[in-house]
C-alpha cells in the first residue's frame, strides 16, 4: 500500500465519526471493524465540554486522526479552520474540503488548489477532497499535496462510483500517488470496486453510521476493502462478451 | 466589556483571551479565533480583549 505522507496504514478503511446513533455504537464500529483512520471536525465548544469527551474517546481508539474543514466555502475560512484543527488534534493532517455547490456539495476546485498551496506552505499535510478531474489533480500535486481524494458520488448520497472510467484514468495518470475514494459509498460492493480499481483507501461515513446496524456495516466495509485490495493485487481477468468454457473439452466422453 | 462569544453577546471582566476562557468555563482543549483570525494557544495570555471583539472557541466534534 502506498504511504500517506510517510504513514503506512494497517488497512484501507477511513471511517467518519458523524451521525451514529450513539457514542457507544460509534466506538464499537471502530473497534469491531478495525478502521485505521477516523475523520473528525470542529464546532463551537460550550461550557459542557462536549468536545473534550468526544476527543478522549477518539484518542483512546488509537487510530490515525484526520480532521476536516467540512462546511468551509472560502480559502480564508478553510485555512483558519485547518490551523484550529491542528492545534486541537495535534496532527499536520487535514482533509481539505471547500464546498462549491449547495445541492451536490461538489468541491470548489479553484479555491481548493489555492487553499492547498497556503496550507502546504504552512506545514500541513493536505488530503484534498476533489473531483476526478485530472488537471485539478495535477494542480493539487503541484501545490504540494501528496494524496488525492476524488469523490465517488456526492457526500451522503450512497450512489457508489458515479464515474469509474474517470477514477480508473486517475489511477493510471498518477501511479505513485496515494488515492482515496472519498464520499458517495453506499454499499460494501462500492467500496470493493474502488479498491479493485487500485485505489489505496476508501473514506466513508454515512453508509455505516446510518445503516440499521452500523457495527455490522463497518465490518462489512472492512471485508469489502480488504477483498478489493487483494483482488487488485491478484491481477483480475479482463471481461469478455462471449462465453469461454472453463472446463476442458479434451477427454470428454462421447455419449451423444 | 461587551464581546461576542460563539455568536452570543457576553459582558466579560477578562482582559486577555486566556482569562476569557477561564471566565467562561472553557477549560478544555479548544482552539481560538478573534475577529476571524486564528490566535494560537501560546498567544492567548498576551492577546488583549477589545470591546466588540468576535471570539470563536472551537472544540473537537464528530465529522465525516
Amino acid at each position: 500500500m502506498r504511504a500517506f505522507y510517510g504513514t503506512t496504514l494497517a488497512n484501507p478503511l477511513m471511517l467518519g465519526t458523524a451521525q451514529y446513533p450513539s457514542p457507544a455504537i460509534l466506538e464499537a464500529a471502530f473497534r469491531e471493524s478495525g478502521a485505521s483512520v477516523a475523520t473528525v471536525s470542529l464546532r463551537r465548544e460550550g461550557a459542557d465540554g462536549a468536545g473534550q469527551t468526544f476527543w478522549s474517546m477518539i484518542r483512546d481508539l488509537g487510530v490515525h486522526v484526520l480532521p476536516n474543514t467540512a462546511g468551509c466555502h472560502t480559502v480564508k475560512e478553510a485555512v483558519t479552520t485547518a490551523h484550529m484543527a491542528r492545534e486541537i488534534f495535534d496532527t499536520p493532517w487535514i482533509k481539505l474540503e471547500l464546498i462549491g455547490h449547495t445541492d451536490s456539495l461538489q468541491p470548489e476546485v479553484f479555491q481548493l488548489v489555492e487553499a492547498a498551496t497556503v496550507l502546504t506552505e504552512d506545514g500541513f499535510q493536505v488530503f484534498p477532497y476533489t473531483t476526478e478531474d485530472l488537471i485539478v489533480g495535477e494542480r493539487l500535486l503541484a501545490a504540494g499535496c501528496e494524496v488525492l481524494m476524488p469523490w465517488g458520488a456526492p457526500i451522503g448520497s450512497g450512489r457508489g462510483l458515479n464515474n469509474p472510467y474517470a477514477l480508473r484514468a486517475m489511477r493510471a495518470e498518477f501511479p505513485d500517488v496515494p488515492l482515496v475514494v472519498d464520499a458517495g459509498i453506499g454499499l460494501p460492493s462500492h467500496a470493493a470496486q474502488a479498491m479493485e480499481l487500485g485505489y489505496d483507501a476508501v473514506l466513508l461515513n454515512t453508509s455505516v453510521a446510518r445503516a440499521g446496524d452500523p457495527v455490522a456495516m463497518a465490518r462489512a466495509m472492512m471485508g469489502a476493502v480488504e477483498a478489493g485490495a487483494l483482488a487488485y493485487q491478484a491481477d483480475p481477468i479482463e471481461a469478455r462478451d462471449m462465453a469461454e468454457a472453463s472446463t476442458p473439452v479434451i477427454g470428454k466422453a462421447f455419449l451423444t | 466589556m461587551k464581546i461576542t462569544l460563539n455568536g452570543e453577546p457576553r459582558d466579560i471582566a477578562a482582559t486577555t483571551l486566556a482569562d476569557l476562557l477561564v471566565e467562561c468555563g472553557l477549560n478544555g482543549r479548544v482552539a481560538t479565533a478573534v475577529n476571524e483570525v486564528f490566535v494560537p494557544a501560546a498567544a492567548r495570555e498576551t492577546h488583549a480583549m477589545k470591546d466588540g471583539d468576535r471570539i470563536e472557541v472551537l472544540g473537537a466534534m464528530q465529522g465525516g
